[in-house]
């Protein structure tokens, strides 16, 4: 028991028992901490990773205000059945300009990591409306409201900016036009949707989300952001690619 | 107070701290041994464990373990033995015809099992557990199939999607003929009886002026896609009109919803998403649930 006789002697050191206590208070830390230094090295990069759009960040927003989170969680796990079922696991960095991540911990309903454009938008519109409409055992709650709420935009450019504070490169450009963009993407026809795929790139998904293009509602928004899900980057297929699974 | 002595309990016979309040002396009793125990075998076990299994930090690398082991490695094995165990049929599906695999019923009975975990997967949040459809979501089970329903056209379906972002994706809109204004409000409701009564032969509650009103109309308007039969047309995903088989509802009300503002529907594509052997699957799947007859 001689180490329990350390212990009694550095417990009459006031001194020696501060730093014990520093040092082993810091452990958690070190090895939480000491990693991310060379996160380059442990997580793939993917350079033609996009940022979410206002649209789709507003849809984002309602994802979390609705707190879906807590019944669907967008993560799939490197087991088979995840994969055969969901698609190709997710990479660390499918979540680079998730602020908050929003991975869950509890799936009451499916994982939605690779929902996007997996669905039509007609089906998440109905689904959002009354899930019973189209999944007669579902659970969850109808979201009816969405559908004829009208988008908060103006407020838009301070989340983009609020994005930005925490790494996500938004530029001057999309912080100044978040609101008009938000309202073109669901409006493809109209003058400004040239603005989207000059600020956003080509691959940007512009529709009328909630099959109409005159109101901008809070279903176009969520439609916006579920039909983007797991399409950011191809990292994570080029990864599955590599390892040779093929599908 | 410290006490030099140590000073040990009568009564217990264990040590006491040395101090001593008002009388009052505290046990310095030992602690247990189980929990040394447990410590011990704690201590052991993560000892084992950062030797055997990826563990510490060492700057640009890390600790990799003597197992190797590496989730992402594992799940590949798992999955490359799960494509092993399906080999003995799915090399069958993939290479046999349509034909050939419909006629072996071991096979069909490897698609009717796989194929329900696919289709429920992935299609039935459209078309239903029972592959019945829903109101905007065709029913699968019928023989009216939009854009053909021999197997080849429902594997060709499945891959490239309707209104889809595929680049080979079958296209097809209705207009909205009342909301664009291409037909007067009047003429909107012949149409719509003459519509009403193809599918309702004998119906009473159409008036036969308008039906024959509509008949006319119906041949400038409509027989571009539908055929001038209105029997549809599977090249541009044009609906049977005359029969008893509705995407969206064949009462007049919804009828007349469908001349006034247009129908798109949207498929998505399964290309990028299901293997080739998966949708094989999924279209015999399909075929096998269809219901026997016209």
């Amino acid at each position: 028991m001689s180490l329990f006789g350390v212990h009694y002697r550095v417990e009459r050191k006031a001194i020696g028992l501060t730093l014990a206590i520093i040092g082993v208070a810091s452990i958690g830390g070190l090895v939480e901490i000491a990693p991310l230094f060379t996160i380059h090295q442990t997580v793939e990069d993917a350079p033609d990773m996009r940022v979410y759009t206002p649209l789709e960040l507003a849809g984002r927003n309602i994802y979390i205000r609705e707190g879906c989170y807590a019944c669907h969680s967008q993560m799939i796990r490197t087991l088979r059945d995840e994969v055969d079922r969901y698609g190709p696991y997710s990479l660390a960095v499918e979540s680079k300009y998730d602020h908050p991540m929003l991975w869950g911990s509890k799936r009451t309903g499916p994982d939605l990591a690779r929902i996007g454009e997996k669905y039509s938008d007609q089906w998440h519109v109905a689904h959002l409306n009354n899930p019973r409409d189209v999944v007669p055992v579902s659970v969850m709650p109808a979201y009816t409201w969405l559908l004829t709420t009208e988008l908060r935009t103006d407020d838009l450019g301070l989340h983009l900016k609020a994005q930005r504070a925490v790494g996500v490169p938004y530029t001057d450009d999309m912080i100044a036009n978040a609101a008009v963009d938000a309202y073109a993407q669901a409006n493809p026809d109209s003058p400004q949707a040239d603005g989207v795929i000059k600020r956003y790139g080509k691959a940007t998904t512009m529709r009328a989300f909630d099959g109409n293009p005159s109101h901008l509602t809070e279903t176009d928004a969520l439609v916006a952001y579920l039909q983007i899900l797991g399409r950011l980057t191809d990292a994570a297929h080029r990864t599955t690619a590599q390892a040779g699974i093929e599908q | 107070m410290a006490v030099e002595q140590p000073d040990r309990d009568s009564y217990t016979g264990y040590l006491t701290t040395g101090h001593e309040w008002s009388g009052l002396k505290e046990l310095d009793t030992p602690v247990p041994r189980v929990l040394y125990f447990f410590l011990t075998l704690a201590f052991l076990f993560s000892v084992g464990y950062w030797v055997l299994m990826p563990a510490w930090p060492l700057g640009v690398t890390y600790t990799r373990g003597l197992l190797g082991t590496d989730q992402r490695a594992l799940v590949k094995a798992s999955l490359q033995d799960a494509a092993l165990e399906r080999g003995v049929w799915s090399k069958r599906i993939e290479t046999e015809d349509f034909a050939a695999i419909q006629s072996d019923p071991k096979l069909m009975d490897v698609v009717r099992e796989t194929g329900r975990t696919l289709f429920g997967n992935n299609c039935a949040a459209c078309h239903g557990v029972d592959v019945k459809g829903g109101p905007g979501f065709p029913n699968l089970t019928t023989t009216s199939w939009l854009w053909g329903g021999k197997p080849e056209d429902i594997f060709n379906t499945i891959r490239v999607g309707v209104n889809s972002a595929h680049p080979d994706t079958h296209v097809s809109q209705m207009p909205a003929f009342g909301r664009d204004q291409m037909l007067a409000h009047k003429e909107e409701l012949d149409v719509v009886s003459y519509v009403y009564a193809l599918s309702h032969p004998g119906a009473k509650d159409v008036d036969p002026v308008k039906v024959e009103a509509g008949k006319a109309l119906f041949a400038a308007n409509c027989t571009a896609c539908h055929g001038p039969d209105a029997k549809g047309n599977p090249d541009v995903g044009a609906p049977n009109l005359t029969d008893r088989f509705w995407i969206y509802g064949g009462d007049f009300e919804t009828i007349d919803t469908t001349v006034w503002g247009g129908r798109q529907g949207h498929m998505p594509t399964w290309e990028s998403r299901l293997s080739k052997l998966d949708r094989k699957i999924l279209t015999l799947y399909v075929v096998d649930k269809r219901m026997p007859g016209p």
